[in-house]
């Protein structure tokens, strides 16, 4: 169990919706693999066709949507999207995500910043994706986000945790949750980032573009409790040269 | 601005007859980043094995951008006047044809048309003629269209940059215009009159319409005109060249080939579905985040397999006629022929067989035209 956004959640797994081959997925996702939290794209929250209906329709009614701002190019733009979000789903969830170049897809620090100033304000929960930045991160806090969304790689890489060195500090020094997002590509990777001690996951690509999408939510699933599970007890420090070995302490003493 | 042309053409000539075995391929594809002189060789991959295995890259790429989805959206016809004269065009204003233009009541009913089978992503097409669809004409039927669909584009004639703003707050999204070829001494000879003549400015609409606001642009050749793959080789340079000038914007590509619409233009080079195919997967592998979208030209069979590895978005349902959704009628007046001719229900499903989930929307309305 932990708290976030004002919910007590048991699945520190999130999933994106986007990618999915079918929206019916989302609810066996949440049955099966016990996915509580489900990221939404606002701009693609379309209307009912003759064909196919609107994601909403899919997500079981106790999940958690996290509507995502993607699409936005500055904070005006997330503002905007954030409130038509607020406006579809009734979830006040939000994960800003702006992003100025559609080659990388990598975060707008600055833009982010300014979007989560008034979303807060707003009335939201905030989540922001930004780089590993531990300044940022700092005053995003400061401001009242929920949690901090760092990528662990490149959107839809598949690299895993390729900014360990930049994720630690930000996993040590924040108080509030730290979720890592994009980047993780294997159960190993995602229980790496518990390990580490992150406090949650959010995976797409990994998942919904898998030959079977809900086996890997839940092989996601495991990945994730077994890493949280393992930072809880504490992972054994590899040292270089072992420890000290006790038996001698009764001859040395200083 | 039109360096990358000359680049292409660079870059061709240097590779035109270079061939790359089967070792050299999977070389380049293990590769991070294909480079151009990687496209540029691998355009000239005949061996069957070769182009099976850049088929798999090509998909692993699409669906690790894309994911498990295909965009689908219908063209509309609102205008068939024009004054040009595209030698291989059947709305080319020599010909005979009967000449229509949709009333805005019109437009609406075959709006709902579209919308009752289940498309909710438009591109409104015309002729080029600013007498007969003057810009104030378009602009009032994308806002109509704007009322039925999530999103508007158009693939109209080109415009000055405030033109395309104000069409941006009428909302519109996307734009599509084809060079139709990049090679400039062709494209004299293939229009020889009408504003068209002019290379440079319909060139930089594209520019002119992402300057204004516009999220989205689709650019291409029109495959058969001049030579296939420096067209192909200028087309990825192009859209590479608006990724790094408009990183915000949503790049697309596509290559129509050209085919017989009621003229008796014979095209230039003819491009076999062994070489169409090989050129969407070249341009998936070169530009792994850019859409590709594949229009009913093309015939089901073709389209069903290309969706599996490298289309994003296409065409469904297409009525290529002024009128042509109310009328539900033969397709004998239209620019070109289609051929896929199957309902939208019918490609909903195919896409479903295939492990993919159909999307009418990429901007739901209010999102892409913030
Ligand atoms: S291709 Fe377009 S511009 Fe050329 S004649 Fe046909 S309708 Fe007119």
């Amino acid at each position: 169990m932990f708290e976030i956004g004002g919910k007590t959640l048991k699945s520190r797994l999130f999933v994106g919706t986007g990618k999915l081959p079918d929206y019916s997925l989302i609810e066996k996702m949440y049955y099966e693999a016990g996915v509580e939290v489900f990221a939404v794209a606002v701009r693609r929250i379309g209307p009912n066709t003759k064909h196919t209906k609107n994601v909403l329709e899919y997500i079981p009614k106790d999940a958690i949507i996290m509507v995502n701002t993607s699409g936005a190019q500055d904070h005006k733009e997330a503002v905007k999207i954030a409130m038509i979000g607020r406006e579809l789903t009734n979830s006040n969830w939000v994960k800003v995500e702006i992003e100025k170049d559609t080659k990388y897809l990598f975060p707008d620090s600055i833009e982010t910043l300014k979007a989560c100033e008034i979303l807060v304000k707003e009335g939201f929960k905030v989540f922001p994706y930004i780089y590993p930045d531990l300044n940022l991160a700092k005053e995003l806090e400061q401001i009242g986000v929920e949690a901090v969304m760092p990528l662990g790689s490149p959107i839809g890489t598949n690299k895993g945790i390729g900014c360990e060195v930049l994720l630690k500090p930000i996993i040590n020094e924040i108080k509030i949750p730290v979720i890592i997002d994009a980047g993780i590509g294997r159960p190993s990777h995602a229980a790496k980032a518990m390990e580490m001690g992150a406090d949650a996951v959010l995976i797409n690509t990994a998942i919904t573009t898998s030959s079977d999408p809900v086996k890997m939510a839940l092989a996601f699933s495991k990945a994730v409790e077994a890493g949280r599970l393992a930072f809880e007890v504490g992972l054994l420090k590899e040292y270089e040269y072992a420890q000290a070995s006790s038996p001698l302490e009764d001859f040395i003493t200083g | 601005m039109t360096e990358f042309i000359r680049k292409a053409e660079k870059v061709w000539e240097e590779f035109k007859d270079y061939v790359p075995t089967y070792d050299e391929v999977c070389e380049i594809l293990e590769k991070e980043v294909v480079n151009i002189e990687d496209a540029a060789k691998l355009l000239n991959v005949e061996d069957k094995n070769s182009i099976l295995l850049m088929a798999s890259k090509a998909k692993k790429l699409t669906r690790e951008n894309f994911g498990k989805v295909i965009l689908l959206y219908a063209p509309l016809y609102i205008s068939n006047y024009c004054q040009n004269g595209c030698v291989y065009c059947g709305f080319s204003c020599r010909k005979n044809y009967k000449r229509e233009k949709l009333e805005f009541n019109e437009i609406e009913n075959e709006l709902r048309a579209m919308k009752e089978e289940g498309i909710d992503s438009v591109i409104i097409l015309t002729g080029e003629d600013r007498i007969h669809s003057p810009v104030d004409y378009i602009e009032q039927a994308c806002k109509i269209a704007a009322n039925y669909m999530s999103e508007v584009s158009i693939e109209v004639y080109p415009l000055l940059e405030e033109e395309y703003r104000s069409l941006a707050s009428a909302g519109v999204v996307g734009i599509t215009i084809y060079q139709e070829t990049y090679q400039k001494e062709d494209y004299k000879k293939l229009h020889p009159f009408g504003p068209k003549k002019d290379f440079e400015f319909r060139f930089k609409a594209v520019e002119r319409a992402l300057s204004a606001g516009f999220h989205e642009a689709c650019v291409g050749p029109l495959l058969g005109l001049s030579h296939p793959k420096k067209d192909v080789l200028c087309t990825l340079l192009h859209a590479e060249y608006l990724l790094d000038r408009f990183p915000k914007a949503e790049i697309s590509v596509s290559f129509p080939r050209v085919r017989s619409a009621g003229t008796d233009f014979v095209p230039k080079f003819s491009v076999s579905d062994k070489e169409f195919i090989k050129f969407l997967i070249v341009a998936r592998l070169y530009l792994p985040r850019v859409g590709i979208v594949i229009s009913t030209r093309e015939d089901a069979r073709l389209r069903d397999a290309l969706i599996d590895v490298c289309i994003t978005k296409m065409s469904a349902g297409s009525k290529t006629t002024v009128g042509g959704y109310v009328a539900q009628e033969e397709e004998k007046d239209a620019q070109f022929e289609v051929e896929d001719r199957r309902s939208v229900a019918e490609v909903v499903d195919s896409i479903i067989k295939k492990g993919l989930r159909p999307e009418f929307t990429n901007w739901v309305r209010g999102v892409g035209s913030l």
